[in-house]
């Protein structure tokens, strides 16, 4: 694949969303595509590890709440400037990405028992933020409202999403150089087949432990933006199974393994929870139902996800092989 | 430090806590062991039958007396939940299971969130605050029936698995899929009925908890990490190593809570809960890596 081909439709998508403000800039649209444009980035992280890796976390959370709790608590409690505040946090949740991944590929757990222990540290992380003064405990944490472009607060809603955006345009170029790499292969290997991959000399520990690194990374920048645009998190918010569930639910509706499936899963998950609201009314709940609905009817009918069915659909339209 | 009495009084309660966590255990190692994989809507069926043992109740049928009825009832949904959701749609292959179960606890979770909102329920029952005096503490009558009646339903559990022909094919098909099949088992009703099996313990567990906790549509959550937990640490798929884990979960987070105060209690189950995970993933008593 040209560069050109690789790299230009993410660009093209980008160039083609990053226009939307000027024809419907509703405060309640730009709100809903920001946080739509939030599960994507924390979407895309969990494709790294899950969708090319094979490796399914149950607690993305993990990840989304480090950089989240990280860039809230080293504003407020320390002073620092929100831009390093925001990069430090990032650090802070690789750092987690690439402790949980330590110990738990380093005692070899896979499937069940991985989801199972990555679903326990989100746990942990959430009780001892709920328990811990230094988190403000359930109360939560509020950034002071200080609308400054130095303290990345701004009063209109366009510039949040022209940055989220940004930054999903960013880690959709990541994730294609990741593809094309031998790292996106190894990984890949080992999705298909760990002992297989072991065997043909690839150093799985390690490839695993820089994907959840990476992932985790990505997730934590979500978490971080996250924190940054509504400036108030709590334990249930930012360690919460929610964002573990839209996480892993968005590449697998888009299609996982793929750059643009989390990005469209997310869009699209949103569009139909959007939806289901305006007909259902505000009913607690509903929109879950809804998203777990959809996790079987997709994995049941199709593995791919949307992109897999536009693939099938063009090749059945022009015969092409896809 | 404490007396010893109080600690003592603590290990009891533990261990009335921990039996009611063994029989929801043992639902979930019992689908481990035989169909290999985590089943998490687990924590879900139990919040379902939590709200039936609660109707049950407002239609004047105390929950003793309701748990003959909800757990074949429950044995009965979890063998068509089985038959006619998880299996086909998962395509025999177990991410798709992890995921298609994931679906299926969010699914139920959410639409009791939507049907009776997040109010907190619980029931009133004549007994409820009845005591037993042992002289050093008081034991809470509700929690004594519930000890018992968990002991005689991992009774009858295991007198199912060892005595009936359906528990030599459970047995048969836990132990080789392929060889069962070729004597003429039908896996796919074995791993119905181990699923109706699980959901029916699930269902007297909820009759036990009842008199003595609430329901919320969340509830289940709080259960079924500690299931897991206890699996875990008894070993994926050992019925006793389930047994004993919640006996013994029990009293570590009775403990815990004592000597770290109540919103901390759990951490320590967590905490076993990560560690054994790490260090010995085959658990105390399982085999199977």
């Amino acid at each position: 694949m040209s560069p050109l081909r690789a790299y230009g439709p993410i660009l093209l998508l980008g160039a083609a969303l990053a226009s939307m403000p000027f024809f419907a800039a509703s405060n309640t649209l730009l709100n809903a595509m920001v946080l739509a444009l939030v599960i994507a980035l924390a979407a895309q992280g969990w494709n790294i590890l899950g969708g090319y890796g094979g490796q399914f976390s149950f607690g993305h959370a993990a990840f989304f709440g480090m950089g989240a709790y990280g860039t809230a608590l080293l504003q407020t409690r320390f002073g620092v400037n929100a831009y390093a505040a925001f990069a430090a946090a990032v650090a802070l949740g690789s750092a987690a990405g690439l402790a949980i991944g330590y110990l738990s590929f380093r005692s070899g757990l896979r499937g069940s028992y991985f989801a199972l222990v990555t679903l326990a540290f989100a746990e942990v992380f959430r009780i001892l933020a709920n328990a811990w003064p230094f988190t403000g405990g359930a109360a939560g944490v509020l950034i002071k409202l200080d609308v400054r472009a130095e303290t990345f607060q701004f009063a209109s809603r366009a510039v949040y999403f022209w940055i989220a955006l940004g930054l999903v345009v960013a880690v959709m170029l990541i994730n294609r150089s990741v593809e094309r790499s031998r790292f996106g292969a190894w990984l890949v290997a080992i999705r298909e087949n760990e002992d297989a991959a072991k065997a043909l000399g690839v150093d799985t520990f390690s490839v695993k432990l820089k994907a959840i690194t990476l992932s985790a990374a990505i997730t934590a920048i979500s978490g971080a933006f996250y924190a940054q645009y509504f400036l108030f998190l709590d334990a249930n918010i930012a360690f919460g199974p929610w964002i573990s569930v839209e996480a892993l639910l968005a590449p697998i509706i888009g299609g996982l393994g793929t750059v643009f499936g989390p990005v469209i899963g997310a869009l699209g998950l949103h569009f139909v929870a959007e939806i289901t609201r305006a007909v259902a009314g505000r009913v607690p709940g509903i929109d879950l139902a809804l998203y777990g609905t959809l996790l079987v009817v997709m994995v049941a009918f199709a593995r791919d996800g949307i992109i897999g069915l536009l693939t099938k659909a063009r090749a059945r339209l022009f015969g092409s092989r896809a | 430090m404490f007396a010893p009495d109080i600690i003592l009084a603590a290990v009891l309660n533990g261990l009335m806590t921990g039996a009611v966590y063994a029989l929801t255990a043992v639902g979930l190692t019992l689908v481990y062991g035989v169909l290999h994989i985590i089943n998490f809507a687990h924590g879900a069926i139990l919040t379902a039958a939590m709200f039936a043992a609660f109707f049950a109740w407002k239609i004047g049928i105390d929950p003793y007396v309701a748990v003959f009825a909800l757990a074949p009832i429950f044995f009965a949904l979890g063998y068509a939940l089985q038959r006619f959701v998880i299996g086909p749609s998962s395509h025999g292959e177990d991410r798709n299971i992890l995921l298609v179960t994931l679906g299926l606890s969010i699914v139920i979770e959410n639409l009791l969130l939507a049907a009776f909102r997040s109010d907190t329920r619980s029931i009133d029952v004549p007994y409820g605050f009845s005591v037993i005096d042992l002289g050093f503490t008081f034991l809470s009558v509700p929690r004594v029936v519930a000890f018992a009646a968990s002991c005689a339903a991992a009774a009858i559990l295991w007198l199912i698995l060892a005595k009936t022909d359906t528990g030599k094919a459970i047995r048969a098909v836990a132990k080789e899929k392929l060889g069962a099949s070729l004597v003429g088992i039908d896996v796919a009703h074995v791993y119905a009925v181990t699923f109706g099996l699980g959901a029916a313990c699930l269902a007297v567990a909820a009759c036990l908890l009842l008199p003595t906790f609430y329901v919320h549509p969340r509830v289940g959550n709080a259960y079924v990490l500690v299931a897991f937990t206890i699996v875990v640490l008894g070993g994926m798929g050992s019925v006793p190593g389930a047994l004993l884990g919640g006996l013994f979960i029990g009293v570590v987070e009775s403990l815990s809570g004592l000597f770290l105060g109540e919103s901390l209690g759990q951490i320590g189950i967590f905490l076993i809960f990560i560690l054994v995970l790490l260090v010995r993933p085959t658990g105390l008593f399982g085999a199977r890596a």
